[in-house]
């Protein structure tokens, strides 16, 4: 470390008082950041869970529908017409719903049920346990083993609960890469037999999955899709439709993103104001320097390296607390819906770099102004 | 004769404009050489601070010119003056303006820290100025812990450390008692001047006046008169 930088890192830690000021500050806004960010990272990570584990590449809708779970159902001839688009190697309808499950305890508990094409069960999770020819037998259901799965008394194979009057068994275990927003159980069955326990409109479908013959023919198969007044929407694009209803219409966006300015000017004011009280102290002592023969630039370089070495410890204790705290969370709540992503990281990172800016540029401004003379002075 | 330290020619500063210009200094000129102890003397506002600050590349002349070591120092830039105050001049200030935060011996290190001296090295060496100027065992204390005395000597051994030709020392008994004011001027004149180094001396201490070379009297920005004199004047 060059000379002076050791002398501008001596001067900040030796002032312990201060030090700490200004990394509770920084850590603080560091902190609420990256809460913020990542529970909202994680409300959409859950709230496009179905899309996720199904993992279709097409998706077809009504245009109107704005989440998973709130699916608008669809004429059954449609995947007629969809499968004779050219470009289109196969689609299957998918029901998505929820319903009320009657545990043996006598409980009632809310699940939201899969069901699954009968011919293909295209979107079929991953087993831990049984077989996935078992969910063709009799009242055949499988569960899905997530953060929800204790809600339903933690069941087995073989355990049996109710269903609309209708008798359900538990054929297998599933895993699923991610678990569901509203922390409802997750149950798998055949398409026939979702609609057939569960009342719905005759002759409909919640969502048509579609597997093109290449990505080239996407762009077509949207187009015809369109064209009978539907929206076909890639993964991803339907994964982004669902993020944009949470994001702008529903509040939740708009929360985090007052939260989070909140978070920086606390965090701005708490640093700002130290960091130049700060500056203010030593503002003599840095004279004294210039006198010495301390050049404008080597001075701009100490504040910096202060403002910097603040700013990226805060940083680290902010991400640390936060990921802590998240971690502790989710071992208490495991469908705690928060997820650290290099995104929010990167995010929190620029707005640590905002506030060592503007709380440095303030102290830069005053050193640069100090005249030697000033000293002599006194 | 001996060799010229600092040669001050016709030097004029004023601070404001218009109806609200204050003559600081009007029209000064003397020299200073190597080997002495000359003090600026004056009341306050007399301009002797001003002066100091003028021949020391820390504030500059409306008019005039400042040669130290046949450099005239306002011609240089603004980095080559910074480097002139570095390498040619050592400032003792009357409140020390010692970091409360570093050990003494940083604080003597920092112009060798400045001059782009390796850590260590400058430590070291800052470690030989607290031993010139009877200190050493306060080295690793903070210069709070140190008395008045004391910090007047860090101070000294701060200004010695760049082995400068030129020792300004502006109001150095301003806080101290009688006693030790003198025992600091004596110990500056006994170990710190030598035919090397010119000292330039601001203040108004009568106390010390018998250290002087040479007195030079200011009164509303002009030398009223200089004299010889002290006890160690030829």
């Amino acid at each position: 470390m060059k000379g002076i930088l050791k002398i501008a890192y001596k001067l900040l830690v030796n002032d312990k008082g201060k030090f700490a000021a200004l990394l509770v500050g920084i850590t603080f806004a560091v902190f609420l950041i990256v809460m913020m960010t990542s529970m909202f990272a994680g409300i959409l990570h859950k709230s496009s869970s179905t899309v996720t584990n199904i993992g279709a590449k097409v998706w077809v809708m009504d245009p109107a529908v704005n989440t998973v779970a709130s699916s608008i159902p669809m004429p059954d001839y449609v995947i007629d017409a969809v499968r004779s688009i050219n470009g289109v190697k196969y689609a299957v309808g998918l029901y998505s719903g929820g319903a009320l499950v009657k545990l043996r305890s006598g409980v009632y508990q809310s699940v939201t049920v899969i069901g699954l094409d009968d011919a293909s069960l295209y979107g079929r999770p991953e087993l831990i346990e049984g077989q996935i020819e078992d969910i063709f037998a009799e009242n055949a259901f499988i569960v899905v083993k997530d953060a929800e799965f204790p809600k339903l008394g933690n069941p087995g194979l073989g355990t049996e609960f109710e269903l609309n009057d209708h008798r359900g068994i538990i054929v297998g275990i599933a895993k699923v890469t991610t678990s569901g927003l509203f922390g409802v159980p997750t149950l798998y069955t055949t398409y026939k037999r979702a609609i057939q326990y569960i009342p719905s409109t005759r002759y409909t479908t919640s969502y048509i999955m579609v597997e093109p013959k290449s990505s080239d023919t996407v762009p077509y198969i949207k187009q015809q899709v369109a064209a009978l007044g539907y929206e076909a929407l890639t993964k991803d694009e339907f994964n982004r439709k669902v993020a944009n209803f949470y994001k702008y219409q529903t509040g939740v966006g708009t929360n985090v993103l007052l939260m989070t300015v909140i978070s920086f000017i606390v965090g701005l004011s708490i640093s700002g104001q130290t960091f130049y009280t700060f500056i203010l102290e030593n503002l003599d002592k840095f004279g004294a320097l210039k006198a010495i023969g301390a050049k404008g630039k080597e001075l701009v370089s100490m504040i910096l390296f202060q403002a910097a070495f603040t700013a990226l410890t805060g940083y680290g204790l902010g991400v640390g607390l936060a990921s802590l705290l998240i971690a502790v969370a989710k071992l208490r709540l495991p469908s705690y819906a928060a997820e650290i992503t290099y995104t929010n990281l990167g995010f929190a990172f620029v707005m640590v770099l905002i506030i060592a800016g503007i709380s440095s540029y303030v102290g830069v401004r005053k050193v640069i102004k100090i005249e030697p003379f000033d000293i002599f002075r006194g | 004769m001996a060799r010229l330290a600092v040669s001050a020619k016709e030097l004029v500063k004023w601070f404001g404009e218009g109806e609200a210009r204050t003559m600081a200094v009007r029209g000064v000129s003397f020299d200073a050489h190597f080997g002495e102890m000359l003090y600026i003397e004056g009341p306050s506002g007399s301009g002797k601070t001003t002066l100091l600050s003028m021949i020391s590349g820390i504030l500059r002349p409306n008019s005039g010119t400042v040669i130290v070591e046949d450099k005239e120092i306002w011609k240089l830039s603004t980095d080559q003056i910074a480097d002139f105050r570095l390498n040619t001049v050592g400032f003792v200030f009357q409140d020390y303006h010692l970091f409360p935060k570093l050990t003494t011996v940083e604080n003597v290190a920092i112009p060798l820290i400045l001059k782009k001296l390796d850590w260590n090295e400058s430590l070291a060496t800052a470690l030989q100025d607290l031993e010139i100027v009877g200190i050493r065992d306060r080295a690793y204390l903070t210069p709070v812990k140190l008395s008045g005395g004391e910090q007047q000597r860090v101070a000294i051994a701060r200004a010695l450390a760049s082995r400068p030709d030129i020792m300004i020392f502006d109001e150095p008994t301003a806080s101290l008692d009688g006693d030790t004011g003198r025992r600091i001027v004596d110990f500056v004149k006994k170990n710190v001047l030598n035919e090397n180094r010119c000292i330039i001396i601001v203040t108004h201490d009568s106390r010390i006046f018998e250290y002087a070379d040479r007195i030079m009297r200011m009164e509303d920005g002009k030398i009223m008169g200089v004299e010889k004199g002290g006890l160690y004047a030829e």
